[in-house]
């Protein structure tokens, strides 16, 4: 390996070198004048024996040259002057392959996060999760424990629920979120404890018996600054006393991927955790989030799965009350089994695949950029070839320059997504929850982005190699390149028209979205968020049971009434629109004899609210009463319903009032009001039955209170947390406008228009380079033409005409098309996006405008060039 | 197209009358091709640039030594010498290329002698 002082030595090499050729070609040159000849004959001569002398001096250098890599950097240096040279070109093409190749990389990177890769766990591939049904939850404890007993297909099996908990270190009480697990969770997953130890199977002895809580990594490295010493330090979880036994390892995130719990707790201590407890022993309510099934080796999921459900068909005989049909099925553990897998993974593969449109209508586009640089670049080519280099090496030097580009672009691209990917990861779409999605980029992520990087290159690369090879060096020195602009239709024409349309439709959509946005800020809800504040409380895990639940909740009431500028004060159990969701609750017509759950009426939405709660959420009441204090656990059970559970299960609006109706457990209950329908669960979602209790006859222990008032919000809710404090100093509190809260709720519209927008400015770019591409094609292959037309008089308008005719033809088609097919599009956005609707001349107006300024921007620089052609100059040149 | 070289002849061949030129006495490139056209009996016509990358490769492979000097018809020439394993590679290459052309002559012509 004597390269490297090889490299130093060079320039002493290579002129040595040529100074012994030239003298060589002198002494011929003498010998041959010698010999009789002219100077010039003798000249001529010489050189004729001598051969061609660069392709001679190139083949000697080789010799010393680590061959294959320094001609290809060579290469890398010529073609970096080239795009030096031209830079709009440059950065036209990096920026289109950074945008299509960083969109390819961040779907990549969350696909690659929540699917291709096994979850954090060992022995992932045995782990399943048991679904009954298609719900969120779907199994409940005792379902669980005779599950656990009776298969035999697993080795174990574990369920955790997800729970809320005040958590009280001492000084600064808080809100945790906690998976309540079964205590053998942490064995089945077969986790170490990072410090400390895990509770286990052994540590259940009956409900409430194992008060201990281990510490997420995350929650102990921010709430408890890494300090080794936590455990077996006392903390109490809702007033309780709790023992912290250990912290999970960094990264564990239990079975659901987008959920982060901070704390672990036994799940036979939920009584303490929520104050309910009938919860373990009732076998009709599911409220398990998830079950997990660790597979005994040799099992099949199918085997599996049969022996589930013939324990299920025991359940049924034994329990047929409580059972409902549902089979059980297995699932992959990450995305919550079926219930978010399936539609993640259809999504993301739509995704995947329309980036990979992208990047190929990228490739191509960049295709025709590349083949205009070499149409006008032909005269060099035919120069090279004529002067001796060989074919291969020109098109090597091509595709230099074009994986050069490609790489800058897969670079830039990368670094881009690696940017948003990380802040994927740590954001948190809900501030309330834990919710977030982790797709930290990894190794694969950089390859698959460095693999299409290289593969677009060549792609694009290859686009003018057919030019290159059939050109006549000696044709196209002597004239110039000739050959005709083809007026067909080619596949470039066509797949340009689609980028078009395409464009066009994202452009449609995305104006259709922001402006449904717009619309549903201003829509009817039921409610008025203007002018109100709500405060989260939870008196459970600020421990407050039974009675005092109530008293406590009358006392937050009065007091924020006495507060100076407040109208009205109520409070409601979950507001309507607060994601995730609404409580739901059976109800039976009054006429109704047997309870099954094939029976009910229907499950409408239901809230358990103050007397007070219409006047202070704007809700307006249409018949009847609103309830007082004394709809209280000794008066008869009343409800205030809404038009659509008047109309759908009290068969009538205007007779509503007096009607009854059932609840599941044969309560009959006497409708007393009736007030406006609005939107409970999400803006788009069709008219809604919604019921409304009153507070003391259904007792819950979340509160939102609703405060109403005209005051300056920062103001208030400062008077209204001292208030709150001075009830309960300790007690965890969030106060916000409703307006504000109301982000959660209108997050799928906002997803929805952010996104299209992104998507928008792709398909812009695209249809941008491609029409750039196009216009500077046609103009450069007919740039003798337009100076012709230009020498015979051509006036500008024409002269534009004849180089960019074609572009604005198929921009014009394009457009068309696709805003046509982007007005069918928005009836599916009107699922996603409240009141969107394509039938609005703003959005039409807009998109027209758009797509014109597009194809101005793109056909300017070509244009200009059209326009500054100079027939004296370019007819000389021939 | 102008690329067809000597190497073509077989490889190796022109490296061996360039060592085997200089094997009789030190000469600068121009000489070189003089001589091999002159002892082939112009035979053997070489483009005279085909030279040079075979020289550059017998340099790297320290098969010969070059220096710049002053020729008897008073040129500034570079001079090649050749080294003590560009004798012991030609002698190599000799022995070989013997044993490879009679046995080439064997099967094409068994009377013939190869010369003529």
């Amino acid at each position: 390996m004597n390269w490297i002082p090889g490299i130093f030595r060079r320039g002493k090499l290579y002129s040595d070198l040529a100074e012994e050729m030239r003298l060589h070609i002198e002494e011929r040159v003498e010998q041959l004048k010698s010999e009789g000849l002219s100077a010039e004959e003798a000249q001529r001569q010489a050189r004729i024996r001598f051969g061609n002398r660069t392709v001679v001096e190139e083949r000697s250098r080789e010799v010393w040259q680590w061959p294959t890599l320094e001609s290809v950097w060579a290469d890398v240096r010529f073609a970096l002057r080239g795009l030096r040279k031209s830079p709009g070109f440059t950065i036209a093409a990096v920026l289109t392959l950074a945008l299509a190749i960083g969109a390819n990389a961040v779907v990549f990177g969350v696909l690659n996060a929540l699917i291709l890769r096994p979850l954090n766990v060992p022995q992932a591939v045995s782990l399943f999760v048991i679904q009954h049904g298609s719900g969120v939850g779907s199994h409940s404890y005792p379902d669980y424990l005779d599950l656990r007993q009776r298969n035999r297909s697993f080795d174990d099996v574990a369920v955790f629920a997800i729970s809320q908990s005040g958590l009280d270190t001492g000084n600064d009480p808080s809100n945790v979120w906690e998976y309540e697990t079964s205590g053998n969770y942490f064995d089945v997953l077969r986790i170490q404890p990072y410090i400390g130890r895990f509770f286990h199977a052994s540590d259940e002895h009956g409900p409430n018996s194992a008060p201990y809580v281990v510490l997420s990594y995350a929650y102990w490295h921010t709430h408890f600054q890494d300090d080794r010493t936590v455990v077996g330090r006392a903390v109490k979880l809702n007033r309780h006393p709790f023992t912290i036994l250990g912290v999970a390892p960094s990264g564990f995130q239990g079975t659901v991927l987008f959920f982060a719990s901070d704390v672990f707790v036994p799940i036979v201590n939920h009584e303490q955790l929520s104050g309910d407890k009938t919860m373990l022993d009732a076998r009709r309510t599911r409220w398990i989030f998830e079950m997990v099934g660790r597979l005994k080796p040799g099992v099949t999921p199918a085997q599996a799965t049969a022996d589930l459900n013939s324990v299920n068909s025991y359940l049924k005989k034994s329990y047929p009350k409580d059972e409902s049909n549902d089979p059980y099925t297995l699932a992959r553990p990450g995305l919550h089994g079926d219930y978010l897998n399936g539609p993640t993974r259809a999504f993301l593969t739509g995704l995947m695949l329309l980036s990979g449109l992208i990047l190929l209508a990228a490739c191509a586009n960049l295709g025709s950029l590349f083949a205009a640089r070499a149409a006008d670049r032909s005269r060099e080519v035919a120069l090279r070839l004529a002067l001796g280099s060989s074919r291969n090496r020109i098109l090597r030097q091509l595709f230099t320059e074009s994986v050069l580009l490609s790489l800058a672009g897969g670079v830039a691209g990368l670094v881009a997504s690696i940017l948003l990917l990380r802040r994927l990861s740590v954001w948190q779409p809900f501030p309330r929850f834990p919710l977030h999605v982790p797709v930290s980029p990894d190794a694969n992520v950089y390859l698959v982005a460095l693999v299409l990087a290289l593969a677009s290159g060549v792609l694009f690369g290859i686009v003018p190699v057919r030019q290159i090879l059939r050109a006549n060096p000696y044709e196209i020195v002597k004239a110039g390149s000739t050959s005709a602009f083809g007026r067909r239709i080619t596949v470039r024409d066509a797949l340009l028209v689609v980028q078009i349309a395409i464009c066009a439709v994202l452009v449609t959509s995305s104006m259709v979205a922001v402006r449904g946005l717009m619309r549903s800020m201003q829509s009817n809800l039921g409610f008025e968020p203007r002018n109100s504040m709500l405060v989260d409380t939870d008196l459970t895990t600020a421990g407050y049971t039974g009675e005092r639940v109530p008293a406590m909740q009358r006392r937050m009431i009065d007091a924020m009434q006495a507060i100076p500028g407040v109208d009205s004060v109520g409070s409601v159990n979950y507001p309507p629109l607060e994601p995730p969701g609404t409580w739901q609750g059976t109800v039976y017509a009054d006429t109704t004899t047997d309870l099954s759950p094939t029976n009910a009426a229907a499950d409408p939405n239901m809230f358990n609210i103050s007397p007070d709660y219409f006047r202070a959420s704007g809700t307006s009441l249409l018949a009847g009463r609103a309830f007082t204090w004394h709809d209280d656990a000794n008066a008869p059970r009343v409800a205030v319903v809404n038009r659509e559970f008047a109309s759908k299960i009290l068969g009538s609006v205007p007779d509503a009032i007096g009607r009854y109706f059932k609840l599941r457990d044969g309560t009959r209950v006497q409708v007393v009001g009736l007030v406006e329908d609005g939107k409970y669960a999400n803006l788009t979602e069709s008219q809604k039955p919604a019921m409304f209790f009153p507070l003391l006859q259904s007792p819950a222990s979340w509160t939102w209170l609703v405060v109403r008032s005209s005051r300056d919000p920062q103001e208030l809710a400062a008077a209204m947390r001292s208030v709150l404090r001075d009830i309960d100093p300790v007690m965890v509190l969030e106060i916000r406008p409703w307006n504000t809260e109301l982000g959660g709720a209108l997050f799928p519209s906002r997803m929805a228009t952010v996104s299209l927008g992104v998507l928008g400015m792709m398909g812009a770019m695209l249809s941008i380079t491609g029409i750039f591409g196009m216009a500077a094609y046609s103009v450069s292959k007919r740039l003798r033409e337009l100076g012709i037309r230009v020498a015979l008089g051509a006036r500008r308008g024409e002269l534009l005409q004849a180089a960019l005719g074609r572009a604005f033809r198929l921009l014009a088609i394009g457009s068309t098309a696709g805003l046509l097919l982007g007005i069918l599009a928005s009836r599916v956005l009107a699922h996603i996006v409240y009141q969107a609707t394509p039938r609005d001349p703003l959005v039409l107006a807009g998109v027209v405008m758009a797509m014109a300024l597009l194809g101005l921007v793109a056909t300017w620089i070509p244009a200009r060039r059209a326009l500054s052609v100079n027939p004296m100059v370019l007819l000389r040149e021939e | 197209m102008t690329n067809s070289s000597p190497r073509d002849l077989f490889p190796g061949a022109l490296e061996m009358m360039i060592l085997e030129s200089l094997r009789r006495q030190p000469a600068h490139g121009y000489a070189l091709v003089q001589q091999i056209q002159q002892r082939s009996n112009n035979l053997l016509q070489v483009e005279e640039g085909s030279l040079y990358p075979a020289l550059q490769r017998l340099l790297k492979a320290k098969l010969v030594k070059a220096s710049w000097g002053v020729s008897s018809t008073n040129r500034r020439v570079r001079t090649y010498q050749i080294t003590a394993s560009g004798l012991h590679h030609l002698e190599q290459q000799i022995s070989s290329f013997e044993r490879m052309f009679a046995g080439i002559t064997l099967v094409l012509n068994p009377g013939n002698s190869p010369a003529s």
